[in-house]
């Protein structure tokens, strides 16, 4: 099979361009780190806040890229046969008895072995089927720090010379070389060997114009003025002590919300009405209808940006 | 794309070097994805060096925190030996500042971090220092003086988390900065304090680690709470066993002899066993004095969840707090059992005379004398948090010195390190006569002074 018109970038202005294109907009450090996770070969550890778009990332460079994306959700308990591979043990089974059921012409044992140990019994999980495929994929391990420590000493070797080792049937390498994104939202240190083989990239949430801008992007039809607000708001809802601080899909969201709703102007009415979209802990709510409802109704926000 | 300059790889080694002495964990793998990385990226744009760098050196938030002030320290530090061994100094300095009109200066600044603009902002930071720097002295730490400078200015961050009442009094004001942007401002008046000072003395001051209130302590307010929270529920487990572990201990223990004779009667009145009377974990009467003024400004969010602790591991206790006058809010501990209801609580109606923001430990001294001095006793500990800056006002020792005298046992907690004790108008030596002293600006100092209050008297 050949690779169909393959990507590949030159420069980091390139690789942002890219992105753009496909409906994401990377900050400077993300596009940079991309393209140097391209060109080194090395996967590319992204942490952040969640909900700033790490998944995303991942998903527009396999866009941008016209790569197939392999994604792999960790959860606590995922085990080697969930993310690897797992021999078909009922197509093993099957195999043995349509064998010996038969009369002398059976093949030996030997050869029976050696048969259902071979890649057309293996069922190929996430990790695998990354790994064998024929044209490049982008592959996502999506929220490695929900994983236990085993787990990610598993990756380790997958990581560093994108080969699987299968005792039955030996190492299998890469034929191409993914790219290879990790998230983690930070709820548990990663190891140090784990590290050692990433590049870093810290996802924040966005300056005040990039966030604008993605709004902007998602939601064209919303009325300037209204998206400079709202995206102020919302920062200012992240300076609050909250459970759960809003991230950018909230406020994608609220912005369609506000477009549906066919509001001009977020004023405190559509502020509490609209509330429970950006805010989604009972505690938050309270904190933030007392703080920032003040403010809008007293006219304090949007005005002093608008020169 | 410019090829690499003779010799940084020698630098890059050196600057990894000076990350380690941070802590940060720089392998050589590590390394070597630096070298590659920096095959790949333009070597004349700065952000993008620092980028790449970053993503291949420094790889938790916490690294890359330590990663930033390394390398704006690192590159600094190499461009100004440079500009000292050519002898090089800058032109038209503003020396003697002219007459700047403060307001103007303040509208200028406050204008420039609304827009972001880098440049600017480092024209007015030397405009702000040289107008305040015919003053008098500088207090000798950079730190105090960007902070002395930015009071001065008057200016304030906006709208953060505080109570309402606050937030619509600033925002009538108008004068509220974002909080990025004037810590932006912060750096560069930190960093043309520093040029002047190497200008002056025409040497690199030597290289200190970093500050570790920069990066240990959590400066926004609130925002790392969970991470004192995290310490705080230690320190209360460590102060809750620290009385058991001593009981174990013989040395100074006491024959119970009815309990020693009650067991002897199953080995027929010979007493085989001895029992020992129990040791009592010692609990103190504490009373804690805790400076809340912009001095302490990053340490105070910490000590105020240190006194938040304390009270649910004491039950005799009184807590004040002080800028210029002494204010007591021990009820408000007692009645908040969330720590940011008391945090609001204390910011909004503690009742701490705040008239010009400077602390005045002379007359915190006198006033604390007045109002509990009778209460003070042998078995009392007072405690108090503060940086010991005077602000050039009488330290009244003697009035210390007696608060020193009546109560059993004085300690003293100074946020700042060691190192600068004593610079300035820092008086700390006047005070450390008359108790301990101990500088306690990370949690792992804060727990070796619980240490020091736990154990038991030897008198």
């Amino acid at each position: 099979m050949v690779a169909v018109d393959q990507v590949a970038p030159e420069s980091v202005e390139e690789i942002a361009a890219g992105l753009r294109a496909t409906g994401y907009l990377p900050g400077e450090s993300t596009a940079l780190v991309s393209y140097l996770a391209m060109k080194l070969g090395k996967p590319v550890l992204v942490e952040g806040p969640a909900g700033v778009g790490k998944t995303e990332l991942a998903k527009a460079l396999s866009r941008y890229l016209q790569r197939p994306l392999v994604r792999l959700q960790c959860y606590e308990g995922l085990d080697e046969a969930k993310a690897l591979y797992e021999w078909n043990y009922r197509k093993q089974l099957l195999r043995i008895q349509a064998e010996s059921g038969v009369a002398e012409d059976a093949p030996g044992w030997d050869a029976v072995q050696d048969d259902i140990f071979s890649e057309s019994f293996l069922l190929a999980r996430p990790l695998m089927t990354a790994i064998a495929s024929p044209e490049p994929v982008v592959l996502l391990v999506d929220e490695i720090d929900k994983t236990d420590q085993e787990f990610e000493a598993m990756l380790l070797e997958l990581l560093s010379d994108f080969q699987i080792s299968i005792p039955e049937l030996g190492p299998i390498v890469a034929r191409t070389q993914p790219v290879v994104l990790l998230t983690s939202n930070n709820s548990r240190e990663l190891t140090e060997a784990l590290k050692r083989r990433c590049l870093y990239l810290w996802l924040d949430y966005p300056e005040l114009e990039h966030e604008l801008e993605i709004v902007r992007l998602h939601t064209p039809e919303l009325a300037e003025h209204v998206a400079r607000k709202l995206v102020e708001v919302v920062r200012m809802v992240r300076t609050l002590d909250l459970k759960k601080p809003p991230s950018i899909a909230e406020s994608i969201d609220w912005a369609r919300a506000l477009l549906l709703l066919g509001a001009d102007d977020i004023d405190e009415a559509t502020f509490r009405s609209t509330l429970s979209i950006i805010v989604k802990h009972r505690t938050d709510l309270d904190v933030v209808a007392e703080r920032v409802g003040v403010q809008l109704s007293s006219g304090a926000l949007g005005t002093a940006q608008a020169s | 794309m410019a090829p690499a300059p003779p010799g940084f790889a020698a630098r890059l080694l050196e600057f990894a070097e000076a990350l380690r002495s941070e802590g940060v964990s720089t392998g050589t793998s590590e390394l070597l994805d630096a070298f590659a990385v920096l095959d790949e990226v333009s070597w004349t744009e700065r952000e993008a060096v620092r980028e790449a760098l970053a993503a291949t050196l420094a790889k938790s938030p916490e690294d890359r925190r330590v990663f930033e002030l390394v390398f704006e320290r690192f590159f600094f530090r190499a461009s100004e030996a440079e500009a000292v061994r050519q002898g090089l100094r800058e032109e038209g300095r503003l020396e003697s500042g002219g007459q700047v009109d403060l307001a103007q200066l303040r509208d200028a600044i406050a204008q420039a971090i609304r827009d972001g603009d880098d440049q600017a902002m480092g024209d007015l930071a030397r405009l702000a220092i040289a107008a305040f720097g015919r003053q008098g002295e500088g207090s000798g730490v950079i730190g105090v003086d960007v902070q002395r400078i930015r009071r001065a200015l008057g200016l304030r961050t906006e709208t953060g988390p505080r109570p309402p009442e606050a937030d619509s009094q600033e925002v009538a004001k108008g004068e509220g900065l974002p909080r990025g942007g004037l810590r932006r401002f912060e750096a560069h008046l930190r960093r043309e304090l520093e040029r002047d000072l190497i200008e002056r003395t025409r040497r690199l001051p030597p290289a200190r680690p970093l500050n570790e209130l920069d990066r240990a302590l959590p400066s926004g307010p609130l925002a790392d709470l969970a991470a004192v929270h995290r310490v705080v529920a230690q320190l209360k487990r460590r102060l809750a066993s620290q009385g058991h572990e001593l009981r174990g201990r013989r040395r100074h223990a006491h024959v119970d002899v009815r309990r020693t004779m009650r067991a002897s009667l199953e080995t027929g009145g010979v007493p085989v066993v001895l029992k020992y009377r129990p040791r009592r974990p010692r609990r103190p009467e504490i009373f804690v004095l805790c400076d809340v003024s912009t001095s302490v400004t990053s340490a105070s969010v910490f000590f105020l969840s240190v006194l938040h602790a304390l009270h649910d591991s004491f039950r005799k206790m009184r807590s004040f707090v002080f800028i210029e006058r002494i204010s007591e809010v021990t009820d408000v501990f007692e009645r908040e059992r969330s720590f940011q209801k008391v945090n609001e609580a204390i910011t909004r109606d503690a009742g701490v005379a705040d008239i010009s923001g400077y602390t005045d430990y002379g007359r915190v001294w006198t006033e604390f004398l007045t109002s509990v001095v009778d209460e003070l006793h042998p078995r009392a500990t007072v405690i108090v948090l503060g940086d010991a800056r005077t602000n050039g006002r009488d330290p009244r020792a003697d009035a210390f010195a007696r608060i020193a005298e009546k109560a059993g046992r004085t300690f003293w907690l100074n946020p700042e390190p060691r190192l600068y004790w004593n610079y300035g108008d820092s008086v700390i030596a006047a005070y450390e006569r008359h108790c301990e002293a101990f500088e306690c600006w990370t949690t792992r100092q804060l727990e070796d002074f619980v240490k020091a209050l736990t154990r038991p008297m030897v008198a």
